[in-house]
């Protein structure tokens, strides 16, 4: 069977829906729906409209040769998604999920948020369909990425800042779960990432698998092969199965996601959780994750609130132990170089996320040489970022230290 | 083989009371488990704290961090049940998340839970679908194993909770996580009558029970009442004299008291 193929609820061992109880008939419901809508031509039609007219598909791509100097002369093209409405994938999942949400009749979503993308996407679709939206977001992300915070209110979404736990997007998984169990008559929980109990996992990446396709496509068209190296951030990793996806049965494509190191991985402070967690279960879940002897979920650090996350979608895993995909871990200090550099070199700033795929790439480019050409989810656009940037850079005075 | 829990509640309608281990430390949980039982509780639901649980409400949640926070470790739910269970004859499930569960080995957890003399494991994120592993070891050692069915449940779905359990069914009284509620949804009931209809001999009912008049209606239907957040609350608030005081409340409501 083809790799492209596989429709969970499990990857190998991976997957499965370990949730209450009480959960189970609307994951059932949402599972029913959307197996009926893949095939439904109207649904396809209406989410592809919605693309064409609202989120700006397809993305362009855009060779960077001034960055790729910095990368042993490897070609390097990256996938515009930053460019998409709302400025980074998230949007690609989220009104499919929301189109589910309304033929479900659900009057309500939620969702959980670290750096804020997901979270406004939700409330821009939430605006679009006139959905009530509640955004469950930890209160440590709600301080580094409060300009989100204030585009969410402004679309009209309820913001709930999460004091439980490490206060991060794992906590806030935790609230929205808590808060499904007991609204799900009317709520839908849009899942922001590949992770969760199924149907999430395949559903979320069949919505971002678009990314893959179109790049496939145009990267041939540009340089007539396909790429050498596909390279994409990884936190719950749905930008990067959105990439992978198209590649996953061309042996010839090698596949990469760059995890975030944080402090470094050899320290407590890291959120790289394919390269030093171990199986277990985590939100529904069962895939590689960062834990302690006693399967108590350990806290991640990460400068990227995108990426601050100890679990990680079990198709990743399973790719992972298949040695279909490579997962690298890249640190802050290495994701913040790479985000001053392309921002220097192509005038693109991009999300803090998105940057630890881009050092992955300079990376990349130096092993393989110059032949190589190398595609790269650019996920996110830096805007959100630029009050952490600010004071990483010490820019904040207009004199750089 | 035979079950620890169907064993007790063969005797009579149950008052099924839950507290966390290490809360709010290991001794006084201790204590105050035993106390429980002392003062008219049948079944102990000893929680086992975990860092990401998603079933529980605030009062629990606080209570469970706390203990983690103070360092608990996985071999001390073993040792609390060791310790209880050599000093009162109730049974003792635990009721936990699974990651633990697998981190430790399901069939080793199974093993030294039966070797401490614990009765079983509540699962409230282990649906039956994907138990296999610990439906065996739950066999191999004579452990029973409490599955949850909800409102939302399909017909289909209880029956199979019902087969597979083993003890009694966990019947969540409301759509949502524990807490105290000031009345215990009528769905409960509905439950419990469909939950019967498949063929349910034993079944607990649970979350949002806090008081003795809660514990009647409840067990005018069901074979166990399952109080945990009130009991959290007040020994908390007073201690294991105040909860052993709420614990004898709740026992009112059970039909023998009344």
């Amino acid at each position: 069977m083809a790799l492209r193929d596989e429709l969970g609820p499990y990857f190998g061992e991976y997957g499965g829906r370990f949730v209450p109880e009480s959960l189970i008939a609307a994951l059932d419901e949402l599972s029913a729906a959307y197996e009926l809508a893949k095939l439904d031509p109207s649904f396809q039609a209406e989410l592809a409209d919605l693309h064409r007219t609202y989120t700006g598909r397809p993305s362009i791509i855009t060779e960077v040769p001034r960055f790729a100097v910095h990368a042993g002369g490897a070609r390097i093209i990256l996938k515009r998604e930053d460019l998409n409405h709302t400025g980074s994938h998230k949007i690609n999942n989220v009104l499919g999920q929301a189109l589910l949400a309304k033929r479900l009749g659900k009057t309500r979503i939620i969702a959980e948020t670290g750096a804020g993308q997901h979270g406004v996407a939700s409330a821009t679709a939430a605006a679009l369909f006139g959905l009530e939206c509640v955004v469950y977001m930890g209160e440590v992300d709600t301080v580094r990425q409060a300009l989100n915070v204030a585009r969410m209110r402004l679309l009209g979404a309820t913001v709930i800042p999460v004091t439980t736990g490490s206060k991060t997007l794992k906590d806030a998984i935790n609230e929205a779960l808590r808060d499904w169990v007991t609204n799900v008559d009317n709520t839908h929980y849009l899942l922001g990432t590949v992770a969760g109990p199924h149907p999430f996992p395949s559903m979320v990446r069949d919505f971002h698998k678009i990314i893959g396709e179109e790049a496939r496509e145009q990267v041939l068209a540009l340089t007539g092969q396909l790429p050498t190296a596909v390279a994409a951030c990884v936190g719950g990793g749905s930008n990067a199965i959105g990439i992978f996806h198209a590649f996953l049965d061309d042996p010839e494509v090698a596949l990469y996601g760059f995890e975030a190191a944080g402090r470094g991985v050899d320290t407590p402070e890291h959120a790289a959780t394919l390269t030093m967690g171990r199986p277990g279960v985590l939100h529904g879940a069962r895939s590689y994750m960062l834990q302690d002897e006693d399967g108590q979920t350990v806290e991640s650090h990460s400068i990227s609130a995108g990426l601050d996350y100890p679990g990680v979608g079990p198709e990743h895993s399973w790719l992972k132990d298949l040695g279909r995909a490579h997962y690298r871990p890249i640190t802050d200090v290495e994701a913040m170089d790479a985000l001053r550099l392309l921002s220097r070199t192509e005038g693109i700033i991009p999300a803090i996320e998105t940057a630890h795929g881009l050092a992955g790439a300079l990376q990349l480019g130096k092993e393989l040489g110059p032949e190589a050409i190398i595609l790269v989810n650019n996920s996110g656009r830096g805007d959100k970022d630029m009050e952490t940037a600010a004071k990483y850079f010490g820019i904040l005075d207009g004199v750089e230290q | 083989m035979s079950s620890k829990v169907e064993a007790q509640l063969d005797k009579g309608k149950a008052l099924i009371g839950y507290l966390p281990i290490g809360f709010p430390n290991f001794e006084e949980s201790v204590e105050a488990a035993v106390a429980l039982v002392e003062s008219g509780v049948d079944i102990l639901e000893l929680g086992v704290p975990y860092s990401d649980p998603v079933m529980d409400g605030l009062v629990i949640q606080e209570a469970t961090q706390i203990a983690l926070a103070q360092g608990f470790k996985l071999p001390q739910a073993i040792e609390a049940v060791r310790q209880i269970t050599e000093r009162v004859s109730a049974p003792v499930l635990l009721m936990t998340y699974f990651n633990p569960v697998i981190q430790y080995g399901v069939d080793k957890f199974a093993a030294d839970l039966a070797a401490a003399g614990g009765a079983g494991l509540i699962t409230p994120d282990l649906i039956p679908d994907e138990a296999a592993e610990w439906i065996a070891a739950s066999e191999k050692y004579d452990l029973d194993r409490v599955f949850l069915a909800a409102p939302s449940s399909t017909d289909e779905r209880l029956r199979q909770s019902v087969e597979l359990s083993r003890g009694f069914v966990y019947a969540v009284s409301t759509m949502g996580i524990t807490g105290a509620r000031a009345d215990v949804d009528v769905a409960a009931q509905t439950l419990v009558e469909r939950l019967r209809a498949v063929g349910a001999e034993y079944v607990g009912v649970g979350v949002g029970i806090s008081t003795g008049e809660q514990v009647a209606e409840v067990l005018s239907y069901g074979d166990g009442a399952i109080v945990g957040s009130a009991l959290v609350k007040s020994l908390n608030d007073g201690g294991v004299a105040a909860v052993a005081l709420t614990a004898q409340g709740l026992a009112h409501g059970k039909p023998s008291a009344s």
